[in-house]
């Protein structure tokens, strides 16, 4: 579905981008001018649905005149700047902050992670095999989604869809400070004692398979998931009359996971419970 | 927000009074007073005028702290609901914090200092070897009492002393700690509030302070901090020593209050003005103009305007803001009203670091004096102009001192700096323009206004030298007359210019002029004003592993250069530390790869100067060679 949205025409901002020139609506991130151009940026921490944290700094490209890296997922073109994305300088901080994470986080389900290690030619090994890791066990304490923060990156993305930016829930938030922050609830306690709505809209976001739901968590443990098997049809939430659209994700005939395209004007991927996880009942077949 | 909440019955009356000392009891059972009431069920308070409050939540972590000694859930949900604060996000803020601990501790914490210029005096937690249960140690980054080394601090939790005032109302308290009268004892064996600077820390002075820490011995006055007090040529450091820090009426009949009177009769731009045209470049580390920062924050049209004096003072070795503070407090609040005055601010925040119980309690006096004489408050001087100012304390985290961060801290989140632009003096404080400086910075206002010839910079010697202190010199003297006044060592391996984030020089490299641009063209910095000598028997690479563990512990985490880059680095520098030569060399190459990307890709002055010393002592002093 397209759906133009009504609103004044923006200006255009010009600016020179890898020596050529560029032209984008005023507002647009470097990121998005550099998309519009055909560039791949690596990022890890940015989200089509949410404000960007830059956090991960993987996006980073040399901005003319600037003392510091500027994160292009976040760095506003403004009229007349000079980017350069390619550059030894911008790669060299991409590949450490690849081998700072790779090295104490485990990104085996990290979309891409693998191939941009490789393109940047990233050791992660080369800190040693003393090297720090974040070394958590996956916490399953409910029926129907993981939280495995051996894989988190620190991101912030959960946080902010369960937060102010979507869910208004604030069932988790970030705690701790340094090497030791973790996405935590209170105390730490298990998400059946916290404000949990089971929305899984932490999921949806979550760049990482951090978070998983447990269908897809107890597969990968069995070593039966198979995403080249698997189909996605997308369909319309039965539930009420909001109507929001659900794409099923389905391997030999079973539902493994329930997604909601970020595009959707309306709902821009969030979902509730029911919607999420409330599939059940299509797979009763007594 | 789908608030979610504990059992109410799990908070101790020692913590519902903790918290309700300060936000007053509770109003319903909604906030969690004992009863709910048939009444409480029809209504129920909530939306922006209950998030509104958010900003006290590190207020109200502080008075639970203060009064058991640690944060229980209790104590946590109890605070959420009298602010309407998620309990995942106040336990998200409470774990920020080092003066903070979410699991029961000992009501006495001992804070013993390890960091630089306490270290190479013997400061180490082995001074609390045997002190017995009922104290908790907790090893320290820089306490800021370098003059003294080696520092501790204990903090003992514990009731508000009888005579303490009740807290002031929302807007002018100045979130005073609770004083204790020496020698009383609440009723039922517990103890009172107390604190008290252990400097030097010897084991018989901590043990007894531990004791009693009621009755530990009086500091010695600020002055004691400043070899050249009562020099005729002092400017920013002329007072103390001189007068009563306690008293408003020897403030003024040593020449306070004139500047405030001189801003007045010229009006806010001729204070930018002269700001601006004698050149004041701040002094909290970046040196960036501060007219140029206060005419663009006065121009904002956004309203209101907000001043915050940046009193966070952590760097490694810095401790010249204590020593204005606790010698001379009025100057800092005259400066400050000068500054909100210009800036267009009625309110101004005095964001004070944890660790300083004198600072804040003469801050604490100086604040309430002032007001009930009217040069703060609704009519200052008469002149039609409201200003005031709350204190707020920090709670152990170097990192609230940048300038973002801090507010972020005061809004009741956690410190983590934000990403600029926005720039603070567009959307600062509360999303509004906000002026942020140091003390000392605000403090040159005074002469500037009332016409002093030359423009001084304070400086922090310590480590190595006879005479430890702050010294007060004109720009342009040299780092050897800097080190030649303090008493330099027989023998020097190197100093180490601008503290933690700054660099090490060589013995060979003293006549560097100590201004901005003489560092600058030096290839140094002169930061925060920190001079740290280092003899010839001093172990560099110890030193080094040091910086690295503060950066380490100091990181907020946010950032993935910093939050793991500086892990990485400890990591090398401790392979190496008895390393040289080629057996170093790969994990030299090791640290300079990090070092790079910390310094390019991290969003704050953190992450982007976590490598600066280490890289300079390999470079300049060939440290592993
Ligand atoms: C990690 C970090 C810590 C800082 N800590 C302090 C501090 O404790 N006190 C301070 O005045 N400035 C500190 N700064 C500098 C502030 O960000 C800011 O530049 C300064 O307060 C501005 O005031 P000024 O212009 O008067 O110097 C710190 C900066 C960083 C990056
Ligand atoms: S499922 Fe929904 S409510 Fe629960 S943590 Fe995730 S976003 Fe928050
Ligand atoms: S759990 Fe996922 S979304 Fe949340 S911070 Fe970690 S990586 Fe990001
Ligand atoms: S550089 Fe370090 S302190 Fe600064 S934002 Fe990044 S992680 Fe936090
Ligand atoms: S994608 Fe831009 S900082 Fe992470």
């Amino acid at each position: 579905m397209t759906v133009v949205p009504l609103q004044p025409p923006r200006r255009l901002v010009e600016f020179t981008l890898d020596e050529q020139p560029v032209r984008v609506p005023e507002g647009s991130t470097i990121l998005d001018a550099c998309r519009g151009a055909g560039k791949d940026i690596p990022t890890l921490c940015e989200g089509d649905t949410l404000t960007p944290k830059n956090a991960c700094r993987v996006c980073v490209v040399e901005v003319e005149g600037a003392r510091t890296l500027a994160p292009a997922c976040s760095r506003r073109a403004e009229a007349g700047m000079t980017v350069r994305t390619d550059t030894e300088r911008a790669r060299h901080s991409r590949k450490i902050v690849l081998e700072l994470l790779a090295s104490s986080t485990d990104l085996s389900t990290t979309p891409r992670a693998a191939e941009w290690i490789k393109e940047y030619e990233a050791k992660p090994a080369r800190f040693g095999a003393d090297a720090a890791r974040v070394n958590e066990e996956p916490k399953v304490d409910n029926e129907l989604y993981v939280r495995d923060y051996d894989k988190c990156i620190l991101c912030y993305k959960c946080v902010d869809a369960c937060g102010e930016q979507w869910q208004n829930t604030f069932a988790i938030a970030v705690a701790g400070r340094g090497f030791d922050t973790r996405i935590s609830t209170e105390h730490d306690a298990p998400l059946t004692d916290s404000a949990c709505v089971y929305c899984g809209n932490c999921i949806e976001v979550c760049p990482t398979g951090a978070l998983s739901f447990k269908t897809e968590f107890d597969m990968r443990e069995a070593g039966t998931w198979d995403e080249a098997a698997q189909t996605e049809t997308t369909t319309v939430c039965a539930y009420c009359g909001v109507g929001c659209n659900l794409t099923l994700h389905v391997q030999e005939n079973e539902i493994v996971k329930v997604t909601s395209p970020h595009d959707n004007p309306v709902t821009h991927g969030n979902l509730c419970i029911k919607g999420r996880f409330g599939y059940q009942h299509v797979q009763n077949r007594m | 927000m789908d608030l979610k909440f504990a059992d109410a019955a799990k908070v101790s009356d020692d913590e519902r009074a903790a918290v309700d000392g300060l936000l007053g009891p509770a109003g319903t059972g909604w906030e969690g007073g004992t009863e709910r009431t048939d009444e409480d069920l029809r209504w129920a308070r909530g939306g922006a005028a209950a998030r509104d409050r958010r900003d006290l939540l590190l207020p109200a972590l502080h008075a639970v702290n203060d009064r058991v000694g640690w944060l229980s859930e209790g104590a946590l949900d109890y605070i959420c609901r009298r602010l309407t604060v998620p309990p995942a996000e106040a336990y998200g803020v409470a774990t920020f914090y080092s003066m903070f601990s979410v699991k029961p501790r000992a009501s006495k914490v001992l804070h013993v200092c390890t960091d630089l210029a306490c270290a190479a005096r013997g400061g180490s937690t082995a001074l609390a070897e045997g002190l017995g249960p009922d104290v908790a140690v907790q090893p320290s980054p820089c306490l800021g009492l370098c003059e003294r080394a080696p520092a501790a601090l204990l903090l003992q939790a514990g009731a508000p002393s009888r005579g303490s005032a009740p807290p002031a109302p929302r807007g002018s308290a100045p979130d005073p700690a609770p004083q204790s009268p020496a020698g009383l004892g609440v009723p039922g064996g517990a103890e009172y509030y107390a604190t008290a600077v252990i400097a030097p820390a010897g084991v018989e002075a901590v043990v007894s302070a531990v004791n009693a820490p009621q009755h530990a011995p009086d500091e010695p006055p600020a002055a004691a901090a400043v070899p050249q007090a009562g020099d005729p040529g002092l400017v920013l450091l002329k007072r103390v020593g001189l007068v009563d820090p306690t008293s408003l009426d020897d403030y003024r009949a040593n020449g306070g209050y004139a500047a405030l009177r001189r801003a007045f009769a010229i009006g806010p731009a001729a204070v930018i003005r002269e700001v601006t045209d004698a050149g004041l470049l701040g002094r909290g580390g970046a040196a960036f103009p501060t007219g140029r920062k206060w005419q663009a924050t006065a121009s904002q049209p956004d309203h209101p305007h907000y001043l915050v004096c940046n009193a966070d003072e952590s760097e490694p070795g810095t401790f010249k803001d204590r020593v204005l503070m606790e010698g001379d407090p009025y100057a800092l609040i005259e400066a400050m009203t000068i500054a909100g005055y210009a800036i267009g601010a009625h309110q101004g925040y005095l964001y004070l670091r944890g660790e300083y119980p004198r600072a804040l309690e003469r801050l604490g006096n100086a604040i309430a004096r002032a007001r009930a004489r009217g040069l703060l408050g609704e009519d200052v001087l008469g002149q039609g102009y409201a200003f005031d100012i709350e204190i707020r304390r920090g709670a152990g985290a170097y990192i609230c001192g940048e300038e973002t961060a801090i507010f972020n801290s005061i809004e009741g989140y956690r410190g983590e700096p934000r990403s600029k632009p926005p720039f603070p003096v567009e959307k600062g404080l509360f999303g509004k323009p906000t002026a942020v400086n140091n003390v000392e910075t605000l403090v040159n206002v005074l002469p500037i206004l009332t016409g002093r010839a030359e423009e001084t910079k304070l400086f922090c010697l310590s480590g190595n030298v006879g005479r430890p202190g702050v010294y007060e010199l004109p720009f342009g003297a040299t780092l050897r007359e800097l080190i030649e006044l303090a008493g330099p060592p027989g023998a020097m391996r190197a100093v180490l210019l601008g503290g933690a984030a700054g660099s090490f020089v060589r013995p060979d490299e003293l006549d560097i002029t100590l201004t901005f641009e003489g560092t600058r063209a030096a290839g140094t910095t002169l930061g925060s004003g920190v001079v740290l000598v280092l003899g010839d028997t001093v172990e560099l690479p110890r030193i080094l592993l040091r910086i690295a563990e503060f950066f380490r512990d100091e990181s907020c985490g946010q950032c993935v250069p910093c939050r793991v880059g500086t892990v990485r680095q400890e990591e090398a520098l401790h392979r190496i530390k008895d390393r040289t030569g080629a057996d170093a060399a790969d994990d030299i190459v090791l640290l300079r790869e990090v070092g790079r990307a910390m310094r390019d890709a991290s969003i704050c002055g953190l992450g982007q100067t976590a490598w600066n010393a280490v890289e300079s002592a390999i470079d300049r002093l060939g440290a592993y060679e």
